[in-house]
């Protein structure tokens, strides 16, 4: 048995999407980070995706590993600047799919004001983002997201920040989808991203899942099977509920589904009818670039 | 014959368990051995129910394990090679 790099099991659906040199990963046991991969890779493989034409774009954390991890375009970029950097990459090739995967501290601290404004604009991104209530790559420090009352190494006596609830916070921005699973759900969670490649807009889904390293064990609430089971008991799936009332609170039950499907002009779409109304002929489309 | 056969690859796994516990038809639990990093992965105990699910696949985070469903052993189609 190899003991250095681990066998490769080409039957294994995930591991054609993987930089099997790179694995075994440095997420910790228990993490759902690995888990979310599964159901993006599933999605892939059900929709038979051209996967020429997909790129994943992450920022810094332990979720912005994934674009290390998976063998297709992936750009690590720095920390914040995922959805910046996608938007540029959607706007020169607009016939691309753009995946930003990222964590909630990554895209809602640091990139929060990012995330905003490519919603407002309605730029043709698919956001994943996992949400593991914390910072965890820089050691669990307070993040957007930490409930209140958790314990974090910024928060020793207890945060008392409210967070945001980011399905709500998606919305009032202007997301055209917007969707919340755990690592429990990994059929949802798989359907739902599949749903999401295939549309066009600015989507958002959030993933809740375990980091028993950094946020539970300080937080005494076990593994992360722990977590798995909690989020399993805990979950009650209302499409369409409307996202105001998706807040995460102590004692109350997790609010999970697909919330948010409209449709909404599209900051390309935009541009191109504005643009080409005003210069005529003198506009050149994107797809009539040199580079294309 | 069972439906389905499971793969563990033993030496990618950290032993977190999400297999073991979310498996339909209870066919695996952790073993009391150790991989070379000292995690337990988990072995297979119940062969003969082992539906080919593929949910410890799902589940896995460290993608060390997968089921498939037998006679279709193709379910992970290198899509790159195609
Ligand atoms: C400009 C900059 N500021 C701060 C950091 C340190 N840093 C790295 S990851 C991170 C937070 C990551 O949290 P999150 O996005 O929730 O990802 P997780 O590790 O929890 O998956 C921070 C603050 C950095 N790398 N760059
Ligand atoms: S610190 Fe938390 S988020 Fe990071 S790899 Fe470990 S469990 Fe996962």
């Amino acid at each position: 048995m190899a003991t250095t790099t681990c066998e490769i099991a080409p039957a294994n659906p995930v591991e054609q999407f993987l930089r099997t040199d790179r694995i075994p990963h440095i997420w910790c046991p228990g993490c759902g980070i690995g888990t979310s991969v599964n159901c993006f890779t599933r999605a892939l493989i059900e929709l038979d995706a051209d996967l020429d034409k997909i790129a994943v774009v992450s920022g810094i954390g332990c979720s912005g590993r994934v674009a290390g991890y998976l063998k297709l375009d992936s750009f690590h970029t720095t920390h914040g600047r995922a959805i910046p950097f996608a938007t540029g990459l959607k706007l020169a090739r607009p016939e691309l799919t753009v995946v930003v995967y990222s964590g909630d501290g990554d895209l809602f601290a640091i990139g929060g004001n990012h995330f905003i404004h490519a919603a407002r604009r309605n730029i043709d991104l698919k956001v994943i983002c996992i949400n593991n209530f914390i910072y965890g790559m820089t050691g669990g420090q307070v993040a957007p997201t930490t409930p209140v009352s958790a314990i974090a190494t910024t928060t020793p006596f207890g945060s008392f920040e409210p967070p945001f609830n980011l399905p709500q916070l998606a919305e009032a921005a202007g997301a055209t989808f917007v969707a919340r699973w755990t690592t429990y759900h990994v059929r949802q969670l798989t359907r739902t991203i599949k749903e999401m490649l295939k549309r066009k807009g600015f989507s958002f889904i959030e993933v809740l899942s375990p980091c028993p390293t950094l946020f539970q064990r300080r937080n005494k609430q076990g593994d992360g099977l722990a977590a798995m089971k909690m989020y399993k008991q805990l979950s009650k799936t209302r499409n369409g509920a409307p996202t105001a009332e998706t807040a995460i609170e102590q004692g109350k039950p997790i609010i999970v589904g697909k919330f948010v499907d409209i449709e909404r002009p599209s900051y390309l779409g935009s541009m191109e009818q504005m643009l080409s109304s005003r210069l005529g002929d003198r506009y050149v489309h994107v797809e009539n670039l040199e580079w294309h | 014959m069972p439906k389905g056969t499971v793969t563990i690859i033993a030496e990618r796994c950290k032993g977190c368990g999400f297999c073991v516990e979310f498996c339909p038809t209870k066919v695996l639990e952790l073993s009391t051995a150790f991989n070379s990093k000292g995690y337990h992965p988990p072995h297979v105990v119940a062969p003969e129910k082992c539906s080919g699910c593929d949910l410890c696949g799902m589940y896995c985070p460290d993608f060390a394990i997968y089921g498939v469903k037998n006679g279709n052993a193709s379910s992970g189609e290198d899509k790159k090679n195609k």
